[in-house]
């Protein structure tokens, strides 16, 4: 078992040991640098705990992942064999980065004060566009959180070469696309940033989800979520909608310990108790909300970040600020229209102005979402809110059918029993 | 989210992979038949590349089959598959898709959708998501 602090530093350390490489091997391609790296990793993992840590350990990783590429080339093209020996008589250190690299300092965000932005530019090569989402993600995990193919796979639930398959497909359609690091310019940096904050949404959202228990792995995506939007923030702080990410995250995985009973069951906002809510990651979450709406373009991760905050400002359940959310979800529903925003809007409309009022918005999504639970769970919500208690047990156990989440429809037929005369 | 296909074969002639000793398939033109093997292998080759294989099997045949069935409280075995019908189930996969319509196209690119039948059941999760 690899202590957790070291594994903590080494995937700390992972994507500016990457970026280096990239930066010096780069044209030997993205894959073989990315194995190079993870091979580097593994090293570290073997032998620091024996030997004793490096007093520079970012450099010393650089230098091993270095070697490999070195080694990796030479058996590569063996038939230009008197150029490598040229290239191996060169020391490994001679290939790193001048002082920059050798003297990177661990922390997070603590080298901002060379402009870099490593983090962010290795996030904007693994969140392309051309790869899948699930490819996507894998491939942020593996290079940018500095996870091993196999811990990413227990944490999805699918055998070691189920995703190394997808890793290996990622890092070939990035090489077809001609994916370069770093990025080409500031303004594509920026044009493409939302997808790289999409990607962290959807790793935080596998973790959140998760039940515990047996799917404890899983569950550590949510952290590993908040820690590269950290990592993003630290190289972006004048950006509103990292900010906006980063307090979205904080404020909803302090409800993480409250969102499970004892026994995996899922327990509602209303009824979550509420003194189990981290606070410190709520006053963290609301101070940087507070900061990027002052400075900043509202954006949707800050309108989602400023709902989750109306609900943490509230004591009960019955003090929540209903109207608030509601006129928060208006300007959600035009920022980032979809019907998850807009499902979520009926509920809040429905509380602030009563069940009928968000009856009839829901209404509007009929057609379109039939069969998807929510859609029925949110109407059977409303339903026993305006008194209709059969119709509120028709719309649970329709919405108990269409869930493929145990938990949630452990939950949702427990609503239609209740309704059930 | 995890689909399982089931793959039905008839069980006449019980021999991996069923469909190359179905009626329909050998009443094919050879070119056709090859065809149809070759989009087949195309397709498993896809769904390995793709990373959305997680595990399949090819079942014996039902005859080795026992089943257990409750009688009057009490689980009493026969011999033989439950229920005896025309088509049996020889064999399952579960694919990792992004879509119910990623897992739907595959089962339908299956030669045994054309021939016998594939059937697709979403897996439940054990996340669910706060209500």
């Amino acid at each position: 078992v690899i202590d957790r602090e070291l594994g903590d530093l080494l995937r700390r350390l992972a994507p500016q040991v990457l970026a280096a490489v990239l930066r010096h091997h780069g044209d030997q391609g993205f894959a073989d640098a990315e194995d190079a790296v993870q091979e580097a990793l593994l090293a570290a993992t073997a032998q620091w705990p024996a030997e004793g840590r490096p007093e520079r350990p970012a450099a010393w990783l650089i230098t091993v992942a270095s070697r490999r590429m070195v080694d990796r080339f030479r058996s590569e093209v063996a038939s230009r064999r008197r150029e490598h020996e040229a290239a191996a008589l060169v020391p490994p250190d001679e290939h790193l980065a001048p002082a920059a690299d050798a003297g990177v300092d661990p922390r997070p965000g603590s080298g901002s004060g060379s402009g870099r932005e490593d983090t962010l530019e290795l996030l904007l090569l693994c969140c392309r566009p051309e790869l899948s989402p699930a490819s996507r993600i894998a491939l942020t995990l593996r290079a940018v959180g500095g996870l091993t193919t196999a811990e990413v796979a227990r944490a999805f639930l699918v055998p070691e070469a189920t995703m190394a398959q997808r890793i290996s497909r990622a890092k070939a359609r990035l090489r077809q696309c001609g994916a370069r690091f770093p990025a080409v310019d500031d303004a594509e940096r920026t044009a493409r940033l939302p997808d790289v904050l999409h990607v962290l949404y959807l790793v935080f959202t596998e973790g959140h989800t998760a039940s515990g228990g047996p799917d404890l792995l899983r569950a550590d995506l949510a952290g590993e979520a908040v820690r590269l939007a950290r990592a993003v923030h630290a190289e972006r702080p004048d950006d509103g909608e990292v900010t906006g990410l980063l307090a979205l995250l904080l404020l909803t995985d302090a409800r993480r310990g409250a969102r499970t009973g004892p026994d995996g069951a899922l327990v509602p906002l209303a009824e979550q108790d509420r003194s189990s809510w981290d606070r410190a990651a709520i006053d963290e979450g609301r101070a940087l909300l507070a900061g990027a709406l002052a400075r900043h373009r509202l954006g949707p991760y800050q309108l989602q970040a400023a709902i989750a905050a109306v609900h943490a400002d509230a004591e009960r359940a019955e003090d929540t600020d209903w109207p608030q959310i509601a006129a928060l979800y208006r300007l959600l529903a035009d920022l980032d229209p979809g019907p998850t925003v807009a499902l979520a809007r009926a509920v809040a409309v429905g509380m602030a102005d009563g069940p009928q009022a968000g009856l009839v918005l829901l209404a509007e999504l009929d057609e379109q979402l039939a069969e998807h639970h929510r859609l029925h769970a949110v109407r059977g919500h409303l339903l026993a809110l305006s008194g209709d208690g059969a119709a509120a047990g028709t719309a649970f156990a329709t919405a108990a059918r269409l869930t493929t989440s145990l938990p949630e429809q452990r939950y949702l037929r427990a609503r239609a029993r209740e309704h059930d005369t | 989210v995890k689909y399982l296909l089931l793959i039905y074969g008839n069980p006449a002639n019980w021999e991996h992979p069923l469909y190359l000793r179905d009626p329909g398939f050998l009443g094919l033109p050879p070119e056709e038949q090859a065809a149809v093997t070759r989009r087949a292998e195309e397709l498993h080759a896809e769904v390995g590349e793709a990373g959305e294989f997680v595990v399949g099997a090819a079942l014996a045949s039902p005859s080795s089959a026992r089943t257990f069935r409750g009688r009057d409280g009490v689980p009493v075995s026969t011999d033989g598959p439950y229920p005896e019908t025309k088509e049996q189930l020889a064999g399952y996969v579960v694919v990792d898709c992004e879509t119910p319509e990623r897992a739907y196209e595959i089962a339908a690119r299956m030669p045994d959708a054309r021939f016998t039948a594939v059937e697709v059941r979403p897996i439940m999760d054990a996340a669910g998501e706060e209500m």
